[in-house]
């Protein structure tokens, strides 16, 4: 019985139509009722699996990208594990791989493999997937007043792309040679030349490849569909400067997907053809390679894909991060219970964010020999993105100053997110200079930076968005002592992950080695078996939040229509007139009894139009 | 005394027509804030926009690899590809005389000149493998310098983005009795249209930087 409400929350029709009691301008929800019913008569399949509901769709998103977050998390486990004790034998891990970990003892080749499936995994499947096309294709329309997305049918097509695309992944470490070792940056040579650069290079670069343009289409495809949403469909009265942060959020992602992805799909042509069909765009002339000489490739340049790869490579962070940062701004509001402080400056900082991020690929190059004008160039673009970050962090710091905390489970992950985006992002600046670059690029200081700003961040995120729209997606609430519990576990295990890795990198400690044998780095070995503890003891804490996430989908409490007394359309009562009268934020508004007025409250609330019509009356009223 | 803004059913707003959008509704606004509400047009500059940056993405990667090194030889270009040019300036003025026909309610020649579109598209296509079928005779292949894969590499490219346009086309010739009924079909004709047009510069553009680099 339980079940059958959940899945009857699953479609807008369905709860239309199972409410129709709720309904308050009955004519409108009529009309909107009837023309999505058509929809909701499909059989199982269609209703489910090849839906074109983005509700469904988005509840698909955001289960594959929990499943991805699942398999990354273990790899990252076996590689902890090897790095702090490389001769322990991980038991069951040549079952995995015969010959990537004969004995379970895992080759460096394999640790490689390790490596480019979990960063594969967590930037494309977790990272790229949950917060945008996720909590994108469940929350955008219905935060804009729109009934759907605007191209319904590519919808579902992204979706079984980017499921299809997931799978040729995986299905990597079924062939021989396992899966690619290139990282997720696939630089050539190494990943234009096939098995000879060695195992996991040959079949497994490929799928690699394809799996990758794969999801580059499926991106596309979903862009156009979140930026046509935004512009074309938005209720009546929500203007531009209307919309909550979250949806500028995913609109400004989308664009820089659109334009990004489009690279990356375009130079994964290139290195498939030079993998296949003996092109030259990447593979340079006289390269030796495992104690052989190449033949059959000149006068190409691996720099060539750096270029293509982190022109897409620096837009994706944000892509990342972005989603994150719309959560962030919306919960800290609904829990400080007080506006945003500074709207419009968060606008234009996350369409500055957006744009700057265009211009500063370079700085991931600053070791690739790059003019060094260039790279000062880049260096100073870089530093400017730290203005716009800055000035929303000042704004999240101000939105909460003089607030009344709520102090929820979602509240405490945009609040750890907040942290967590500091201390990740203030080494980025140290990062951003290139001759600080050149000293601390290969060590773990670049490892502890985008773990903590991309990674984590952005899973706080995840996690924060969870806690506060589960009620809405799923119509039950999530336990939030089990909640509360993760989020302690979660932050002080991020902070023992990731901060001591700064040190280790300040103190030379090299990173993509599978090993730490050199005498040098023996006196470090202690904190990076601190740090798989703490990998082990944070991976163990992310089961509490599955428990919770499906006890709570059967078994959670029955969620009222707007649990979090929040303003914005998704909490507005089904099937209701979706016009909007105001701006996303209106929290402790003087003269009202409640704390907050909704979106699309048209009476209430001290409406400049209504003060002044109120003003003439007395006006009226003391003149006579 | 607050005035309830009527909001517009799933018709008015243009999916009507299957998710299509119906011509009717095209830049209709949304009672208040100014929205165009037909997605099928902002879809297509939208992809248009993407699809620049994937060809963006090549001609500058074409650029930086004919600045490389002493490998870049230059192709001479099939004569073929002026006339395969001329093919798909004049498919664009057919598809344009066809949309004029179909707004002055005459059916005949709409539907003419739509065919005429899809041949010409389908001549485009066939002149385009000639142009290959010449190179691989003179033994130019693409795997034989860099330039000429450029040159195989961006006309696969745009061949099979215009081809994506040829089954637009080919739909719609299939459905012209009901788009002229005015029943269906028109924002797929405009959208059509605009998707070709930006076939028909970008062919341009490509057809320029083959004659400078290549």
């Amino acid at each position: 019985m339980a079940a059958r409400q959940v899945t009857a929350r699953w479609t807008g029709g369905n709860r239309t139509r199972l409410a129709p009691q709720s309904v308050r301008s009955s004519d409108v929800a009529k009309a909107s009722s009837e023309s999505v019913a058509p929809q909701v008569a499909r059989g199982f399949w269609r209703k489910y699996v090849f839906s074109t509901d983005h509700q469904i769709i988005g509840r698909q998103y955001y289960f594959l990208a929990l499943f991805a977050a699942l398999v990354a998390m273990f790899l990252s486990w076996l590689m902890r594990v090897h790095l702090a004790w490389p001769r322990l034998a991980i038991p069951g891990l040549s079952a995995l791989s015969a010959s990537g970990a004969p004995a379970g003892l895992m080759t460096p080749e394999y640790y490689l493999s390790l490596l480019t499936v979990h960063g594969t995994l967590m930037i494309f499947f977790v990272l790229t997937t949950a917060p945008q096309a996720g909590f994108g294709n469940c929350l955008l329309p219905a935060q804009l007043g729109a009934e759907r997305m605007a191209f319904p049918r590519l919808n579902m097509l992204s979706f079984w792309l980017t499921f299809t695309s997931l799978g040729v992944l995986l299905a990597s470490f079924l062939v021989r040679g396992g899966p690619a070792i290139s990282g997720w940056t696939a630089y050539p040579p190494l990943s234009a030349l096939g098995s000879i650069t060695g195992p996991g290079e040959g079949l497994g670069q490929s799928l690699w490849i394809i799996s990758i343009a794969l999801f580059c289409v499926a991106s596309l495809l979903g862009a156009l569909n979140f930026i046509t949403t935004t512009l074309d469909l938005r209720a009546p009265g929500m203007t531009l400067m209307r919309m909550p942060l979250t949806a500028w959020a995913w609109f400004v992602t989308a664009i820089l997907m659109l334009l990004s992805f489009a690279v990356l799909l375009a130079a994964c042509v290139l290195l498939m053809l030079d993998r296949v069909a003996g092109t030259s765009f990447f593979v340079p002339s006289g390269l030796i390679v495992s104690g052989q000489m190449i033949h059959g490739h000149a006068g190409g340049s691996p720099l060539l894909w750096e270029h293509l790869f982190w022109f897409f490579g620096h837009p994706e962070v944000y892509i990342a991060i972005l989603p994150a940062m719309g959560v962030t701004s919306h919960l800290l509001s609904c829990f400080a219970r007080k506006p945003v402080f500074g709207y419009r400056a968060m606008v234009w900082a996350t369409i500055a964010i957006g744009f700057l991020g265009f211009l500063v690929w370079g700085h991931h190059m600053f070791v690739s020999g790059m003019n060094p004008y260039s790279a000062f160039a880049f260096a100073v673009l870089t530093v400017i993105i730290a203005v716009p970050s800055a000035v929303k962090t000042f704004n999240w710091l101000g939105t909460l100053w003089g607030g009344r905390l709520r102090l929820t489970t979602a509240m405490l992950f945009a609040l750890g997110f907040v942290s967590i985006f500091v201390s990740g992002g203030l080494s980025g600046i140290f990062l951003a200079e290139p001759p600080v670059d050149v000293q601390l690029h290969a060590t773990y200081f670049v490892v502890a930076h985008f773990h903590l700003v991309m990674g984590m961040a952005a899973m706080f995120g995840i996690f924060s968005g969870t806690y506060f729209w589960f009620p809405k997606m799923f119509g039950r609430m999530m336990n939030e002592t089990l909640g509360k519990i993760h989020f302690i576990l979660t932050f002080v295990g991020a902070y023992c992950v990731f901060m001591p890795m700064y040190f280790l990198g300040m103190a030379g400690n090299v990173r993509r080695y599978a090993q730490f044998v050199d005498p040098y780095l023996q006196p470090l070995m202690p904190l990076q078996r601190f740090i798989t503890v703490a990998a082990l003891g944070l991976g163990a804490a992310q089961f509490l939040f599955i428990f919770n996430l499906f006890w709570s989908l059967f078994g959670g409490k029955k969620a009222g229509e707007n649990p979090w007394q929040a303003t914005t359309l998704e909490w507005a009562t089904p099937g209701a007139a979706r016009a909007v009268y105001r701006g996303p934020y209106e929290y402790a508004v003087a003269g009202q009894e409640q704390d907050f007025v909704m979106q699309n409250a048209p009476d209430a609330g001290p409406s400049r139009a209504r003060k002044e019509a109120a003003d003439d009356n007395a006006d009226q009223i003391s003149n006579a | 005394m607050t005035t309830q803004t009527k909001f517009p059913t799933l018709e008015e707003r243009g999916f009507g027509d299957g998710g299509n959008g119906g011509e009717g509704s095209a830049g209709r606004s949304a009672g208040g804030n100014g929205t165009a509400l037909s997605v099928g047009p902002t879809g297509i500059w939208i992809a248009m926009a993407s699809i620049t940056m994937f060809f963006a993405a090549f001609t500058s990667a074409m650029v930086v690899r004919a600045g490389l090194g002493a490998d870049w030889t230059r192709v001479a270009l099939p004569r073929i590809l002026y006339l395969n040019t001329a093919m798909l300036l004049a498919s664009s003025v057919t598809l344009e005389l066809s949309g004029r026909s179909l707004r002055a309610a005459r059916e005949g020649p709409f539907f003419g000149w739509l065919m005429a579109t899809a041949a010409l598209g389908v001549a485009f296509l066939a002149g385009q493998l000639d142009a290959w079928r010449e190179l691989a005779a003179r033994g130019v292949y693409l795997a034989t310098n860099p330039a000429c894969s450029f040159f195989y590499l961006l006309t696969a490219a745009h061949g099979a983005h215009l081809a994506g346009g040829l089954l637009a086309l080919f739909y719609l010739v299939a459905r012209h009795r009901r788009i002229a009924r005015g029943a269906s079909g028109q924002t797929i004709l405009k959208v059509t249209t605009l998707y070709w047009h930006f076939m028909d510069i970008l062919w341009l553009y490509l057809f320029l930087m083959l004659a400078l680099w290549v």
